[in-house]
């Protein structure tokens, strides 16, 4: 089973976010970059999946510009085969994200698609399920488990209410929950090694899809700052207010 | 966990920390001979993560070792076009005239930067020539053969949790053997300080002096900002038995790097450094700065500042201590940078000689004393000393020293204490009320240390080591009242009363450490020794 | 100008997000259809009816659709999306399952977690994980978006008088079978999902004596919290941390009990609905973000604030 796994560069989750002045957007310049967390999942449990002997070649995929190329070093570090970078300078949509894909898809044939079940800078949680919708095949959402038996998918997703479990037929896309395993350290012997596993950059110009983006974003804004509110007197005001003023209890 | 099989890497030069001198050394080495294999571990998550400093730069060593940097994009921009000496008293301040003031206080020619980019600059260029960095991992302990000579260093497991009991994802240290292994952690390294009490290398030299740096990034109003320009002051809040001062560095994109460095052989258990920082920002000269504006950044390091009387032998077997973890940072010129970058380029120097004519590495002495840096620490050796006698003597003989004798009156003081050695009883100092925070112009350590991006993986061991465990609430306690509550700028340790027996307890809140080993230098009794928690963890100082 | 609503139901009853959605609907036009994909659904389109907002409830009602099987909805979706200008579904695990499908067959860019609607082109979202707050606008003539419930007000339930249209099943080749659904059965909710949060932090002073917590929640039904200096000291375990490297909550009703504020608790607690603070220091950091905030000693207001609730169940009943 061939097992490809997407994953995105993001700001380092532990870095406090700063919003322009401008508005334009977030800080990103000077600012750490890592693996999205949730795509540290899916690369450790397809490297999982080669170590059980059940994938026999996993590959890493990123679209992003050329300093992409460290997400991509280091999955491989961690234990992928190869890499691809589709390469672009430009920000994409995660429907475009999806076409591309689709399009890597269809080169490189895997039987199972790993992905983060969000990232944590645009937070949409869709390219898993678009890219199972454009190629019509069955999607596994925020997985917390995954038995892969007779060429059938075993899998518990975490939805709002506990535990879903589905079976789904191979090939199958998966978005992976944090709660799906504990991603390995890449050890110093292990980046090494990495430096010397193929990384091959195409340019998404070739592959003919249109990424042109359509939405626009007018600002990006820092959150409101709560202010304070009021103090109350005692426990049976605080009741009153909470029952017939906020209407949450 | 020393019992397991460990994986080993092999270079010619393993040089601990990425920070100037490091990165120095690496790429000098690169320069002379490319085909060396040299390998730069770095504690951070990434290169500039740690590195936290004013920063007016003085390009001497740079402009010595890439001298094309300006055609390479490297972010050394912001010429000093102004600069103020400003004296300060509760109420004003004084300008001291910029022709009184001696050369070391002068920066003309020099550049705002940020000490943390151009250390991500020159990692780039360390790369580029080859060099490997490897951010995340800490080098931990120090390797020896059977003739004690220092062999490499092994980095830390990761995936430990706090009873030092493997996790799911726990990846042992690997042993990484060298025939050169270069100390460049920067002020009190946990490595360093172990080689020099190893191999005695302080002997006869002055005990070491050290401060306590903070800096805090605002982004100010346009109106009251102007690039380029340097403000230092003395005096208030600090009463003028204690050494330090405080800076306002205007930066682009609008920002100000405004800090201020305490003296740690004060003598005051009850000073909170943190606090006087705080106060400092709200005398008018600091505070008018301040109007609409917002603070965006949080630090704190300890500095090295006994100049050439404490600086150690800096070469061992097998080894050598370089940058400030060595101490060749000039104090009365607030700069430490290209003294350390230098330190690097003269220890490739000596490195590369041992390496292809087995030269000793002690070679780096005699290089050491004729290289520039020497003649700078030595101009400016006197001028710590003399602040033992209080402020205005000292800025009278520091005048003197400096103006009249160019630096070469024919003595040198010696630092008489080391700072942990300093603090007087509890019960015969005053207690010091600071201002309550107002969370405008001050503000507690919580909201500090989230400025600060510090971070550590939950559940590991606590790399804040008691030799005595009851030593805190036995001792410490009674004797200094546990200044540690206030040294450490980050709120690691507190004393809390434990409500089922009402004892008191040491708590240590270790993942809020910012790194900046001044609990290592300060503590009365030695009793703290910090070593490095699992990689990767800390604060990030990335762009400031 | 036409909106779609996507309702989310147990096929017994709405789950409530499907009344914020709704609202959120209202913002954009008043021609508001719903669709309820289910099995068995006749009562479910009933209660629709009745939802004042509503001109039309569409049913698709089919033993396949049994079991929310996003492969299975989304054709049915699909199959009336271009009657609408607007599709919307809530951005619960349910809804956020199933509308990117039809966005990528329709070819268009989605738009997720929308808190805020500025005008039918124009929409408030929240990214890196709402510590920024994108405000976007979109030409596309359909718009696909996911509501954030807790954004919105529940709609009006009652006075409507929706017309009612059932849409033929599309039968699609199975790729997924459903197992089974554990669902949480606890009168504690989880702490990420729970409506109300009560947490405790240091000056609860030990272990034993978050129980008083523990109380407090089962009365309001609510999850358990803790600050990470509680957590620490050994009270309660960390899986209750709450704050910047614990769980990141935004019930509609967080109460801190005995917690100073540091604003690494804040940041996991920032985007709750209403806060309560209780604490015995006015001085607490905590007061300055709550919208109500009680200066005493915890150990006598939560057993008051206990027979208080007491009293109002009574009431109620």
């Amino acid at each position: 089973m061939k097992v490809l796994v997407a994953v995105k560069r993001v700001v380092d989750y532990k870095v406090q976010i700063r919003v322009k002045s401008d508005q334009s957007g977030v800080e990103t310049q000077n600012v750490k970059m890592s693996v999205n967390p949730p795509d540290e999942n899916a690369i450790e449990q397809a490297i999982k999946l080669k170590e059980q002997g059940v994938a026999s070649e996993t590959i890493a995929v990123s679209i992003g510009d050329d300093k992409s190329q460290d997400v991509l070093r280091t999955a491989m570090a961690m234990g992928i085969d190869r890499s691809i970078l589709a390469k672009t300078d430009q920000l994409l949509e995660p429907l475009a994200v999806a076409k591309v894909l689709k399009s890597i898809v269809e080169n490189e044939k895997p039987d199972l698609v790993l992905l983060g079940k969000q990232a944590i800078d645009d937070d949409a949680n869709q390219t898993g399920q678009l890219l199972s919708a454009l190629l019509n095949w069955p999607q596994g959402c925020f997985i917390s488990k995954l038995k892969i038996e007779n060429n059938l998918l075993s899998i518990s997703r975490e939805i709002d209410e506990g535990i879903e479990n589905l079976e789904l037929t191979i090939p199958a896309i998966l978005t992976c929950d944090l709660r799906l395993n504990t991603p390995r350290f890449a050890s110093l012997p292990n980046i090494m090694k990495a430096k010397k596993k193929p990384l091959d950059v195409i340019d998404i110009g070739e592959l003919g899809i249109d990424t042109t983006p359509k939405i626009k974003t007018i600002k990006v804004i820092e959150p409101p700052t709560r202010k304070a509110g009021i103090m109350v007197s005692d426990v049976k005001e605080l009741i009153q207010k909470l029952k017939y003023e906020a209407k949450v209890i | 966990m020393t019992d397991i099989q460990r994986e080993e890497l092999e270079y010619d030069v393993v040089i601990v920390g990425a920070g100037p001198a490091g990165l120095s050394t690496a790429i000098k080495l690169k320069q002379i001979n490319p085909e060396t294999n040299v390998c730069i571990l770095e504690k951070g998550s990434e290169v500039g993560a740690h590195i936290f400093s004013g920063n007016v730069f003085e390009t001497r060593a740079l402009n010595e070792l890439i001298p094309n940097w300006k055609e390479l994009n490297c972010p050394v921009q912001n010429q000093v076009n102004k600069e103020e000496f400003l004296f300060l008293t509760n109420a004003s301040s004084i300008k001291v005239p910029n022709f009184l003031l001696p050369k070391v206080l002068q920066n003309h020619g020099n550049y705002i930067i940020s000490l943390s980019n151009l250390c991500k600059w020159l990692a780039e260029q360390a790369e580029s020539l080859g060099v490997e960095i490897f951010p995340g991992f800490a080098a931990k302990n120090l390797l020896f053969d059977d003739g004690d000579n220092l062999i490499g260093v092994q980095t830390g497991d990761m995936g430990l949790d706090q009873n030092s009991q493997p996790k799911e994802n726990f990846e042992p240290g690997i042993n990484i053997k060298s025939r050169v292994t270069v100390l460049a952690e920067g002020c009190r390294g946990h490595l360093g300080k172990q080689v020099i009490k190893k191999y005695n290398l302080d002997k006869d030299k002055s005990p070491q002096q050290y401060g306590i740096g903070f800096k805090e990034i605002w982004e100010i109003a346009p109106i009251h900002h102007q690039l380029g320009k340097v403000m230092h002051t003395v005096g208030w809040p600090l009463t003028h038995d204690t050494y330090g001062g405080g800076f306002a560095y205007h930066a682009e994109n609008s920002q100000l790097y405004l800090g201020y460095v305490v003296g740690l052989d004060y003598k005051n258990p009850y000073l909170s450094p943190y606090d006087e920082f705080q106060k400092y920002k709200t005398h008018p000269a600091i505070s008018k700065l301040l109007k609409g504006a917002k603070r965006i950044s949080y630090g704190a390091r300890a500095l090295i500042e006994g100049g050439l009387q404490s600086l150690p032998k800096m070469s061992m077997r097998g080894g050598l201590l370089i940058g400030c973890d060595a101490g060749t940072l000039n104090m009365p010129k607030i700069k430490g940078s290209h003294t350390a970058m230098k330190s690097g380029m003269i220890a490739a120097e000596v490195i590369h000689q041992h390496l292809t004519r087995n030269s000793s590495l002690d070679l780096y002495e005699e290089r050491f004393k004729q290289s520039w840096v020497y003649q700078e620490l030595h101009k400016s050796r006197n001028v710590k000393p003399s602040f033992q006698w209080g402020l205005i003597p000292a800025m009278i003989f520091t005048a003197l020293d400096q103006k009249i004798f160019q630096g070469k009156l024919p003595f040198t003081f010696n630092h008489k204490h080391a700072d942990h050695q300093t603090l007087i009883k509890a019960a015969e100092a005053s207690k010091i009320e600071y201002p309550k925070y107002d969370g405008v112009l001050t503000f507690d350590k919580p909201s500090s240390v989230y400025l600060s991006a510090t971070n550590h993986a939950e559940n590991q061991p606590c790399h804040l080591q008691l030799q005595d465990l009851d030593l805190p609430i036995h001792f410490t306690l009674n004797e200094f009242d546990e200044p540690a509550q206030r040294y450490c700028p980050a709120g690691v340790y507190e004393i809390e009363i434990d409500n089922q027996n009402q004892k008191k307890i040491f708590k240590i809140n270790s993942q809020n450490c910012i790194h900046c080993k001044t609990c290592d230098i300060k503590e009365p009794s030695q009793n703290i020794n910090w070593i490095t928690p699992e990689g990767g963890g800390g604060p990030n100082y990335s762009g400031t | 100008m036409s909106v779609l609503v996507l309702a989310e139901h147990n096929d017994q009853a709405f789950l409530s997000s499907t009344f914020n959605v709704i609202e959120a609907a209202s913002k954009i036009n008043d021609d508001i259809h719903l669709l309820i994909c289910g099995s068995k659904i006749e009562n479910l389109a009933n209660e629709g009816k009745n939802i004042l907002a509503l001109k039309k409830v569409i049913t698709c009602d089919n033993e396949g659709l049994n079991n929310v099987i996003a492969e299975k909805i989304s054709p049915i979706i699909l199959s009336i999306a271009k009657n609408y200008t607007h599709i919307l579904a809530p951005a619960t695990t349910y809804g956020k399952n199933i509308l990117p499908r039809v966005a990528a067959l329709l070819d268009i860019s989605q738009i997720s977690d929308v808190i805020g609607i500025e005008n039918p082109q124009t929409f408030i979202r929240p990214i890196y994980a709402g510590n920024a707050i994108a405000h976007v606008q979109s030409p596309q003539t359909l718009n696909l978006i996911t509501i954030r419930p807790t954004a919105f007000e529940r709609c009006e339930t009652m006075g409507g008088e929706a017309l009612i249209e059932n849409i033929p099943y599309i039968e699609t080749p199975s790729q997924t079978r459903f197992i089974n659904r554990e669902v949480t059965k606890s009168d504690r909710p989880d702490l990420s999902n729970a409506k109300i949060v009560i947490s405790g932090g240091r000056g609860l002073e030990n272990a034993d004596n978050f129980k008083l917590i523990y109380e407090l929640a089962d009365k309001l039904k609510a999850a358990v919290g803790a600050s990470r200096a509680a957590v620490d000291s050994g009270y309660i375990g960390n899986e209750h941390q709450v704050g910047q490297t614990g769980k990141m909550v935004a019930p509609d009703l967080y109460i801190a009990i005995g917690i100073s504020g540091a604003i690494q608790h804040l940041a996991g607690m920032k985007d709750s609905k209403v806060i309560v603070a209780i604490n015995k220091d006015v001085e607490a950091p905590i007061f300055k973000i709550a919208d109500y905030g009680l200066s005493g000693d915890l150990f006598q207001v939560i057993p008051e604030l206990m027979a208080e609730l007491d009293l109002l169940n009574k009431i109620e009943s």
